[in-house]
């Protein structure tokens, strides 16, 4: 099994600033827009993404949430491994707000299926985006397809795509991981 | 992540610690769900479970009900009284006609200890036992457990005592075990006639003075002395019974410290306990019921992805 880096920190941190603009572009100051985190990995990215929206780009008044997708899943009873849940954050209003989903890998497309089902409980949002530091096209299973993507790329379906995080693994690094 | 141990939730005797820890960061999750606007998950489509009340039940029944609805499970209910079991039907061929009409999952509330252990030798479903004669009620002492931690942090090395009529307590039974795994020291208080004669046995205290029982412990659960199961009689009467060992204001407001009561209900008011302490801010009664839902579904849950497709 080997690993080759696909974006060392230097290249993540100009795609935040990167997709934190773009962002800005489209949501101009933010009242109609809710962030949301998917959990369990997206929410690093989101975090990341609103500091750097209130301290660099002085945002205020930032709403934001994490949404947990496990019990919207396709795939009860049918994966080898028991589904583990995590914290759903949900303080603000989804009804009639912009919504963004933050994910750090897009692939089938099914976790943002079941996000897209687990956040009509929270109320029904005027339109939903989707944002993603990596993309891997060629993998989808449905037709979902990320409005702001960092980077696209091209791994086939027995490699992985690892995102570590500085706040959790101790380094900003995505690792194209192959056997 | 780990998974539970066991396939059915017959009994707290047959679950280890780190299931109950399964079990409660779980049902964490549910209470978040069950207090959003819409209170449902898909989790369970396509799942069926039979709700199969051998004995009566409002509590229970209605809680697991709901917290099958809110997974989205098919539902079927079968209370006993409405059925061919008035007309001489075994418990097997019953469970087993209902399971001909693909159920996964059976919640069985029964008149006789062991009704739950001896289904689950017979039958394919996951069997969760809703109680079951003097035995075991696990979901209510779960939830029990469940509502201690949330209201003082942790239930490991705090003091409990279950109060009134043990001996026909299923949900005194299930609390012992449940608060032993978890490290809970537990007493037991009551009329003499209405203590097991080895629950001592078990590793409980065991006390006949209320006064002193409520200045040791952290939380009182105050049973319903249950009289629907008393052939002969345990007690002179239900005054000297309630001026015995039922709690009131006046008591409480004695102790040296403030503790929590709890209670399983129905309450018996002014028996077991007085209104004004039913009511009072010390009581977390009303918690347990809700916390009851979210217990459920962690349980039916943690079952349910057990079984495969």
């Amino acid at each position: 099994m080997g690993q080759k880096v696909l974006l060392n920190a230097k290249e993540v941190n100009i795609i935040l600033h990167r997709l934190a603009c773009q962002l800005i572009e489209k949501h101009k100051d933010f009242t109609n827009t809710v962030l949301i985190g998917i959990q369990p990995r997206g929410k690093y990215l989101a975090n990341r993404l609103i500091t750097l929206l209130k301290e660099d780009y002085k945002i205020k008044n930032l709403q934001t949430g994490q949404l947990d997708i496990t019990f919207y899943r396709d795939d009860f009873r049918r994966s080898d491994k028991p589904l583990e849940a995590n914290a759903t954050e949900m303080d603000c209003v989804v009804e009639d707000k912009k919504v963004v989903f933050i994910d750090d890998v897009l692939y089938t497309g099914r976790s943002i299926r079941s996000a897209l089902t687990a956040i009509q409980s929270f109320g029904r949002p005027k339109e939903i985006e989707l944002l993603t530091l990596i993309d891997r096209r060629f993998s989808r299973h449905l037709p979902i397809q990320p409005d702001y993507r960092g980077r696209q790329v091209d791994a086939i379906n027995e490699e992985k795509v690892k995102v570590n995080w500085i706040e959790n693994e101790g380094e900003d690094v995505v690792y194209l991981i192959y056997s | 992540m780990s998974e539970l141990s066991v396939n059915h939730l017959l009994g707290i005797k047959y679950l280890n610690k780190k299931d109950i820890e399964l079990i409660f960061k779980t049902a964490d999750h549910f209470k978040e769900v069950i207090n959003r606007p819409i209170k449902k998950v898909p989790s369970l489509r396509d799942i069926t479970i039979a709700n199969l009340f051998f004995e009566n039940s409002t509590r229970t029944k209605l809680s697991f009900e709901l917290a099958e609805k809110r997974l989205s499970a098919d539902v079927i209910n079968f209370s006993a009284a409405q059925s061919s079991v008035k007309k001489g039907e075994t418990l097997i061929d019953t469970v087993n006609n209902i399971l001909s009409m693909k159920v996964d999952m059976v919640v069985m509330r029964h008149p006789n200890p062991g009704a739950g252990v001896f289904l689950s030798k017979h039958v394919s479903a996951s069997i969760i036992n809703a109680g079951d004669g003097a035995h075991e009620h696990p979901t209510q002492a779960l939830l029990d457990s469940y509502s201690i931690r949330e209201k003082l942090g942790e239930v490991k090395g705090k003091n409990v005592v279950i109060v009134g009529d043990i001996l026909h307590s299923r949900v005194a039974l299930s609390n012992i075990f449940a608060l032993q795994l978890q490290g809970a020291n537990v007493m037991v208080c009551g009329p003499k006639t209405l203590i097991p004669k080895y629950i001592d046995k078990l590793g409980v205290k065991v006390e006949t003075n209320l006064r002193k029982a409520l200045n040791w412990c952290d939380v009182a659960n105050m049973l319903r002395v249950q009289n629907e199961r008393m052939d002969v009689s345990y007690f002179p009467t239900t005054r000297e019974y309630a001026q015995q060992f039922g709690v009131d204001k006046t008591l409480l407001d004695s102790l040296d410290k403030e503790i929590t009561i709890m209670h399983p209900g129905p309450i018996n008011r002014g028996v077991e306990i007085t209104s004004d302490v039913a009511d009072s801010k010390q009581a977390i009664i009303l918690d347990q019921v809700q916390n009851g839902v979210a217990i459920r579904m962690a349980v039916i849950y943690l079952l349910a992805s057990k079984i495969k497709q």
